[in-house]
């Protein structure tokens, strides 16, 4: 063991939010960081290792943004432990680098004063130094030090040589550090907070000039940005683009990747196996990875719009927007993002959530991604819609295929919209109308090496992550419709051997209320890879064989055997189901744990179940079975 | 300093201000909100955090399309956006535009 490196010295990075905080740590660690949950809580923990001019080692710790150590969630319970060296798991920290926005020091000066009674060394460093300068904010910053009682450093995150000073310091304090004294750090009063302000204030006045100063490019973005009207029209028309980015601009590369493992798929069940290998290879192992990896276009477009419209400043200016209009159904203004993306895929939108500071907030909205029509649904909905539904007019000139289709998109966002206002007013009493609360922060040019990195950093997660337990899930689908295999002789296609054929049967006392038949329950299991795979799973049962046509001869094959009411109740199905392994797989990894996972599998079954009975029921009342 | 002169005037609660309404805090007064969504000792520490002590200047600068709500409000170097149930805990002095 390198005792050496294993007991580098641990510098935390605490501060506001928007102080440029992720920047200057990724100047610090360029590429050598990690990124991973903090046990048992959703809270991100960045670390990255970095080796100073005089070549010390260094683990930097990127804790997320806060404006005083008083916890007020869960989230801010991590930065306030990790500061205070209380975390279980991670080594208390053995300096404290307070970072600071140089334009905007008012509500950081405070947080640096809450600092020093942690008892352990503390550095200030005034971030974006460039931009106070620009904007003539006229900073004495060996006053500050002095009336903070802190050593303060400059620093310009963004640009290269930007953080030698800091480098410098950091390697000049590392080297002698005091042992940690006493912590006298009580979680502060309202008195406390209002003393520590004044004093604040204070320093502010004797040691910068015209620190309040309004960034005038700021002002005159937000005229327009903000603009009761024409700031929602601006934000639709933003988000429309991103839709589209997210659904078409991704097609072309996840058609490629979708080829490139069908090809690999064929090759491998050319090769010279056994055939239960060979299926492995082809129907489990490969198919599993491309049904993973398929999804990583979208991810990748979804948070380079993500991470570009928050270094930008937009991020916050989006919620204000929609704060009223997601409120009225107890979400949060910034759940919108989230659950626009899931129309795409529920995959990246829950990844999305990360935007949402506060906790059940964001589990709200992860509970009902899933719930919005995600493009994988689209195949199942077209098959049976054109195969069960006259294509005529209604009222002159709707089509009624279409209208039907309306109707399933619309039934998701109701059922989404009802059950985030269930969860919020019944669930979550106690802590219902956390109240909107933030800083809107000056408009900057982002970064294109922090963004790099950030999207970097969400593909890995993804793929690292998600891959692990979504591909387990699909081998586990691949061996209930493959074992066991068909015996000698079989005529039936060989999934109706299969367990999960043996399944089917003995659901099928459940299901029949639903109008669904054994052949339709065979189906949902391979379903649960990926939806649109029931089409083919369908057709694989049905004995139609593939080709150029396939889906036509699916659709009359259907259309032979199935009532109507079996297919609108199908369609119902459809819209709640929790019809996706790799989505509960992502809410396992995203919320740290199964039980957020399960939950939202239940209701989803439960609604899915409830609507489907309704809609054969109904139907088969009005003689449509 | 105006205080003095402040100090005459009649206050209001920043969640009654119009856009564009400048003045200066006087108090915070959380029996003024009772619909915030939150206890009134979280609701003043919150308020605090994001910079809202007493002299400090304010100007609400916009207002969202559906009943004037949230607001974004300059809190002397800050912009902060909130809704106005929690802004009426904020009492507010108006303040003659500045020369």
């Amino acid at each position: 063991m390198n005792v050496a490196v294993d007991l580098a010295p641990v510098v935390a990075l605490v501060g506001n939010p928007n102080c440029g905080k992720t920047a200057l740590f990724n100047a610090l660690t360029g590429s050598r960081q990690k990124v991973a949950n903090y046990p048992g809580v959703t809270v991100e923990k960045k670390t990255g290792r970095v080796v100073t001019p005089a070549g010390r080692t260094l683990d930097i710790v990127d804790l997320p943004g806060t404006y005083s150590l008083r916890a007020r969630s869960p989230d801010e319970e991590i930065t306030r432990d990790a500061v205070l060296g209380k975390l279980a798991t991670e080594r208390a920290p053995d300096l404290i680098v307070c970072v600071a926005d140089a334009s905007n020091l008012r509500l950081a000066l405070r947080l640096a004063l809450e600092l020093k009674h942690v008892g352990r060394p503390v550095l200030m460093s005034l971030n974006m130094m460039d931009i106070a300068k620009k904007r003539g904010i006229d900073i004495d910053l060996e006053a500050l030090s002095r009336e903070l009682g802190i050593p303060v450093v400059a620093s310009v995150a963004v640009r290269r040589g930007g953080i030698d000073r800091l480098m410098q310091a950091l390697d000049e304090r590392i080297g002698q550090l005091p042992a940690a004294g006493a912590a006298d750090w009580r979680a502060p009063d309202a008195a406390a907070l209002r003393d520590a302000q004044r004093e604040a204030d204070r320093v502010l006045r004797v040691t910068i000039r015209n620190a309040g100063r309004l960034d005038p490019g700021t002002a005159k973005a937000d005229k327009l940005l903000l603009h009761p009207v024409g700031g929602l029209i601006i934000l639709l028309a933003i988000l429309f683009v991103m839709f589209q980015a997210v659904f078409a601009w991704a097609k072309p590369v996840m058609d490629l990747i979708s080829d490139g493992f069908t090809w690999l798929g064929v090759l491998a069940a050319s090769l010279p196996l056994p055939e239960i290998v060979r299926s492995f290879l082809k129907d489990g192992l490969i198919s599993g990875v491309g049904s993973v990896i398929v999804f990583l276009p979208q991810i990748v477009i979804l948070f380079l719009f993500i991470l570009l419209l928050e270094d930008l400043g937009y991020m916050a200016r989006a919620a204000f927007l929609m704060d009223r209009i997601m409120g009225g159904a107890g979400l949060h203004g910034r759940a919108f993002i989230p659950l626009l993306s899931s129309f795409a895929c529920a995959i990246p939108g829950i990844m999305a959530t990360r935007v949402i500071d506060d906790r059940r907030d964001r589990l709200t909205t992860i509970l009902v991604a899933p719930l919005m029509t995600c493009s994988a649904r689209i195949p199942v909905y077209t098959l049976i819609i054109s195969a069960f539904i006259p294509d005529r007019q209604v009222w002159g000139f709707v089509g009624l295929q279409g209208l039907v289709m309306f109707g399933l998109y619309a039934a998701g966002i109701a059922g989404a919209l009802g059950v985030s206002f269930v969860a919020k007013r019944f669930f979550w009493r106690t802590s219902a109308g956390e109240p909107f609360m933030l800083e809107l922060p000056d408009y900057k040019i982002p970064q294109v090496r922090s963004l790099a990195i950030g999207v970097g950093n969400r593909a890995l997660a993804f793929l690292k992550r998600a891959g692990t337990t979504i591909l387990s899930m699909m081998i586990l689908i691949w061996a209930l419709a493959s074992f066991p295999p068909p015996p000698e002789g079989a005529t039936d296609p060989a999934i109706n051997y299969s367990l999960a054929a043996k399944i089917g049967h003995a659901i099928e006392p459940a299901t029949k209320p639903l109008g669904f038949n054994w052949q339709i329950n065979v189906a949902l299991i391979p379903g649960m890879a990926a939806r649109e795979v029931a089409v083919g799973a369908l057709g694989t049962i049905y004995a139609v064989g593939s080709g150029e046509d396939s889906e036509e001869k699916i659709g009359k094959a259907l259309a032979g055997q199935w009532s109507l009411a079996t297919a609108l109740a199908l369609l119902a199905w459809y819209v709640f189901a929790p019809q996706c392994a790799s989505t509960l797989a992502v809410i396992r990894r995203e919320t740290g744990g199964w039980r957020w996972m399960a939950v939202t599998f239940f209701y989803m079954l439960a609604l899915a179940y409830a609507a489907a009975f309704a809609t054969f029921q109904i139907a088969r009342a009005a003689g449509a079975g | 300093m105006t205080t003095a002169s402040t100090l005459t005037r009649t206050t209001i609660p920043l969640g009654d201000a119009p856009v564009g309404f400048r003045g200066r805090i006087t108090a915070l007064d959380m029996t003024r909100a009772p619909a915030a969504g939150l206890p009134a000792p979280e609701l003043e520490r919150r308020l605090l955090e994001l910079g809202f002590v007493e002299g400090a200047s304010v100007e609400l600068l916009h207002q969202g399309l559906f009943g004037g709500d949230p607001i974004a409000v300059r809190v002397a170097a800050t912009t902060i956006a909130l809704r106005r149930r929690e802004a009426m805990a904020v009492v507010v002095s108006e303040q003659d535009p500045q020369p």
